[in-house]
């Protein structure tokens, strides 16, 4: 344990570099704002990297925690603090956020200042609502992450942002201020503490319990999405710029999902158990509908958009199956899907800036004129179908291990995803990349230049080798997932 | 009966504006030239000055500000020891009664007083150029202020209901007279007239209420009537039937449903400085005054009040929030928001006695108290925006006048957003955290299901403030005229917006301002 307070840090530079680069105004001063933007988001990668070589994957407590009293009056702290479950968002997080910078660097020329400061705030917040430790901090951040990215869709969106950024932003509102209330009820309830490890030790009745799940439960599954609330997503997707799709896929999606993990499953854990049937349920309509939904997509954004719900079903079941190897591969394809569909959006993005479509039926042949391109994509579409050698394949393998513990056919239905995925997401390639080059504009396409070959580049390697050597990331939970399992099979009533 | 001479001390600030009312008006009329001019500026010298008054006359205020100061960075320790050496030498009396007992010196009147004093100075800066535009910026309309902040600070410390009825007429009957001050104008005349009539019923309504107490209690101070009441020497059916015309009357002035058809008329006629004026400091005094009558007259009563102000504060929530979702008109659609936000104030307020149990009063009463202060600091800015858009011969009054102004300045876009995201209660704005505090008041008082009613008309509630952020950020402009405001409007409206998410992420400070202030008064 060091003295830097890191995770301040990660929180902090981002939000108040973001702000520095709003203050450089107007589009006269863009290439200022960009290479602004750019060392903001190396700077904020950088003070995560301490968080990840300094710690401590023996033990599952809390680890690099600051404490500071914000509001006394109600007794809250800004209290931080990462395990193992937290500490690889943090840093997806901030890596994700390079990626973006560097995907919106040509492409945004409009407003380039606003649009670069609210991806540098979203991160800082997004940092902070996985390192959060007490009720209200983490509202806090977790509400407040809705305002960029509202921005983001409705500024820099598609012809139906308006739509779509008011109908993600109600969502969500709607199911975190549920939530609000039953941390209220659990500040009553545990003697005016908003502190989260306080909550994991509150013995609280099962109706109570019971409640506050589905209080829970609207807010995350809205988040994650799990079917039947997930109609927001494609629509947020399709009408975001590549770079608001990326922090979507990647990071918010993975925000509902660790809230399970935080809230749910340590301070309900009765009723978690009692309704693991119904979760597990819907998981699995995610995972086998909305895969089969994802074929029929003309539209390659909705098509990943799609994929992505029926991937997060992949982690929600995961979680609710208990067991150690289904909860940690729910958690490496959180991880990977952060890889991979950042990846894949990032590769429709650039078939975008160039055609201005993202119909499936306007591509065909785009290997002849982008061969480079076409290698990257191939990986990426490898891995959203879960090739194994590829990131995707070591999540959605484990949780079907699990699931094979937890009962045949649940794991008999999670595993058709493996030919689904690969349906989807291949026959969409070959209608995009290969066959006849179908129309003049593909004829005229240029293949990526060095920006794109770059985050491209990077990310195929985190791909390829969060596939061929997990260990790293697996070590680092395993930890804080077990003393969750321990923690979860103790019952609180 | 001999006569005693009153204890001024405690009415300072109300003698110094009642005194510098009667200046202004005769400075005026004898320097004619500059008249406007001199009535501006010695109004805002007024008003600033009995702000400081009131915190200096009241030692638990001085030392309470000394205190929030001295958390402050770079001088916050020096400047709060200079304060507390200030308020040195005066004896700590936490409540002091005066002229026979009709007026209370406590540092609940004492915060609401610098509160609305300075609501009241920022909204006149805010609307000095507005009026000057449409050439009514007239010596009259200063001396409404004044005198209507005078009622305000009368009614805030009424310990009598006869004063506390002669402050609200004060504050009232200038009210009315600055809503027809522009008047040439019909709509403003027919807003007058509706806020004049629908205003003397509802006088009239408390009126009859307090005659009943009187008759039921034989007595018109407040902490008679709590006694007679205590002792149960009091007629319950009478108290009760006037509870009902009490709580009517308060409700009329508040602003709330069912009681609140006034509101958008009056808030759309109005001239927008006008219409500034009466959404920020008048809700305090009305705040204050029911927590004179109610809390401090009536609070044995308070398991009927309370059913009472159930009532009204969920049909505010709801039909504010969804009849604000129809509106065109910004001041209008504000005007029914401030309605739902009068009913999260009186959600606080009834979460104050549980079954009997009083341990909740503190808590409960001072989220109101802070939720209508931010609700105040709120206001002044969404209509201080209204009014910055405004200019000579063209009223900033639809929504769609704010189509692109991310386009046409994205400073006071990006200031605008803040209120909106603000009232909307979402983090990290003061906005959320007011209702943070109102909502666990109410959940700690047992009332989930309120807190639930709550934040789901809350959700219908984010939907218009996201449709003005929408039309600021996501349309392009149709008025490509530059915003034209004074350096003091640009700069004070600036502080204000700030303020919010200033406040937003250290809230602390207002917030046990608050609670000290009831702690010292209850």
């Amino acid at each position: 344990m060091t003295g830097m307070p890191f995770l301040s840090l990660a929180i902090w530079i981002p939000i108040l570099g973001g702000l520095l680069v709003l203050a450089t105004g107007s589009d006269r001063n863009a290439p200022l704002a960009r290479s602004l933007s750019m060392l903001v988001a190396l700077v904020g990668f950088a003070v995560t990297i301490p968080l990840f070589t300094q710690f401590d994957a023996s033990s599952s407590a809390m680890q690099f925690s600051e404490f500071l009293p914000w509001i006394p009056r109600f007794n809250i702290n800004y209290h931080l603090g990462v395990d193992g479950i937290s500490v690889l968002f943090v840093l997806l997080n901030a890596f994700i956020t390079i990626m973006v910078v560097m995907a919106g660097w040509q492409v945004i020329q409009e407003k380039v200042a606003q649009y670069m400061a609210a991806f540098l705030i979203m991160s800082g917040l997004m940092n902070g609502i996985f390192s959060a430790l007490d009720g209200i901090l983490f509202y806090v951040f977790f509400e407040a992450s809705l305002i960029p990215l509202y921005l983001v869709i409705g500024i820099w969106g598609g012809a139906n942002r308006v739509y779509a950024a008011i109908k993600f932003f109600l969502y969500t509102l709607l199911g975190s201020l549920l939530m609000l209330i039953a941390l209220l009820y659990l500040f009553m309830q545990a003697g005016g503490s908003f502190s989260i490890l306080d909550w994991h030790k509150l013995p609280l009745a099962m109706p109570a319990q019971t409640l506050i799940f589905w209080a829970f439960l609207i807010a995350f599954a809205v988040k994650v999405p799990m079917w039947p609330v997930h109609t927001w997503l494609p629509d947020a997707h399709v009408e975001a710029p590549t770079g608001g799709s990326v922090v979507l896929a990647a990071i918010a999606l993975k925000l509902g999902a660790y809230g399970f993990l935080r809230f749910s499953l340590p301070i309900v854990p009765d009723a978690s158990q009692a309704m693991a049937p119904m979760m597990i349920a819907l998981s699995l309509v995610a995972v086998i509908y909305i895969g089969f939904v994802a074929l029929v997509q003309t539209d390659m954004k909705k098509l990943v958009a799609y994929s992505s719900i029926s991937h997060m079903g992949f982690v929600t079941l995961g979680f609710f199956m208990f067991n150690a190897i289904g909860l940690e591969g729910a958690l490496v394809q959180m991880i990977s899907h952060g890889f991979v569909s950042g990846a894949m959006f990032l590769c429709i993005g650039v078939l975008y800036d160039r055609m201005h479509t993202r119909n499936i039926a306007d591509y065909g042949g785009v290997v002849k004129t982008m061969p480079k391109f076409a290698a990257f994509f191939m990986l990426f579409a490898m891995a959203n179908a879960g090739l194994p050698g590829t990131s995707g394949f070591i999540g959605e393998f484990m949780v079907v291990l699990g699931a094979v513990q937890f009962n045949f056919w649940v794991a008999f239905a999670a595993a058709t995803t493996l030919i689904l995925g690969a349906a989807y997401t291949l026959w969409m390639y070959k209608r995009v990349v290969f066959g006849v080059v179908g129309n003049s504009h593909v004829a005229e396409l240029e293949d990526i230049g060095a920006r794109e070959f770059a985050f491209l580049g990077i990310l195929a390697l985190c791909v390829l080798a969060m596939g061929l050597y997990p260990f790293p990331f697996t070590e680092v939970m395993h930890a804080s997932v077990n003393e969750l399992l321990r923690h979860v099979a103790v019952s609180k009533l | 009966m001999n006569f005693v001479i009153p204890d001024f001390y405690p009415a300072a600030a109300e003698i110094l504006v009642a005194v510098m009312a009667l200046v202004i008006m005769l400075a005026s009329t004898f320097a004619r030239r500059v008249a406007s001019d001199l009535a501006y500026g010695l109004t805002q010298l007024t008003l600033v000055f009995a702000a400081l008054v009131s915190v200096l006359v009241s030692p638990n205020l001085l030392a309470a500000v000394a205190a929030v100061v001295s958390e402050l960075p770079l001088f916050g320790v020096r400047l709060a020891e200079l304060l507390m050496s200030l308020a040195e030498g005066y004896a700590a009396n936490e409540v002091v009664a005066t002229f026979s007992g009709m007026f209370i010196g406590d540092m609940l009147g004492g915060l609401l007083k610098v509160f609305s004093l300075l609501a009241v100075s920022v909204a006149l800066l805010y609307g000095r150029g507005y009026l000057a535009d449409r050439k009514i910026d007239r010596p009259e309309y200063y001396l409404l202020s004044l005198l209507m902040s005078l009622g305000m600070m009368v009614m805030i410390s009424a310990n009598h209901l006869l004063s506390l009825y002669m402050g609200l007429e004060m504050m009232s009957l200038s009210l009315y007279g600055m809503v027809a001050f522009d008047r040439d104008s019909p709509r403003a005349t027919e807003a007058a007239m509706k806020y004049f009539v629908l205003g003397a019923l509802a006088s009239g309504l408390l009126l009859y209420g307090m005659s009943m107490l009187y008759g039921a209690t034989g007595s018109l101070e407040l902490s008679g009537i709590a006694q007679s009441i205590y002792h149960q020497a009091a007629n319950k059916t009478v108290l009760v039937f006037g509870l009902v015309f009490i709580v009517a009357g308060l409700a009329f002035k508040l602003g709330v449903v069912p009681f609140h058809m006034w509101v958008p008329d009056v808030y759309q006629g109005a001239p927008t400085a006008v219409t500034l004026m009466i959404s920020a400091a008048p809700k305090l005094a009305a705040f204050a005054m029911t927590m004179r009558l109610l809390v401090y007259g009536l609070f044995e009563l308070a398991d009927q009040w309370q059913t009472m102000l159930m009532f009204l504060s969920v049909l505010s929530i709801v039909l504010g929030n969804l009849a604000a979702i129809a509106q065109s008109n910004i001041k209008r659609m504000l005007a029914y928001s401030g309605i739902s936000h009068m009913g999260f104030v009186l959600l606080g307020l009834l979460a104050g006695v549980v079954d009997g149990d009083r341990n909740f009063a503190l808590n409960a009463y001072s989220s109101a108290m802070f939720y209508a202060v931010s609700y105040v600091i709120m206001s002044l800015a969404s209509f201080g925006m209204v009014i910055l858009l405004s200019r000579a011969g063209f009223e900033a009054e639809t929504i769609e006048d704010f189509k692109g102004l991310n386009k046409r300045n994205s400073w006071f876009a990006a200031l605008m957003m803040i209120v909106m995201f603000s009232m909307a209660g979402i983090p990290f704005f003061i906005g959320f955290f007011a209702k943070l505090s109102v909502l666990q008041a109410v959940v700690a008082a047992g009332y989930v299901w309120l807190a639930v009613v709550a934040v789901l008309m809350s959700v219908i509630g984010a939907y218009y403030y996201l449709r003005v952020v929408k039309v600021m950020y996501f349309d392009d402009p149709v008025d490509s005229a530059p915003i034209r405001a004074q350096g003091e409007v640009r700069f004070l409206l600036s502080a204000n917006g700030l303020a919010i998410a200033v406040l937003g992420l250290l809230p602390q400070g207002l917030m046990s301002l608050c609670a000290y202030a009831l702690l010292a008064s209850l």
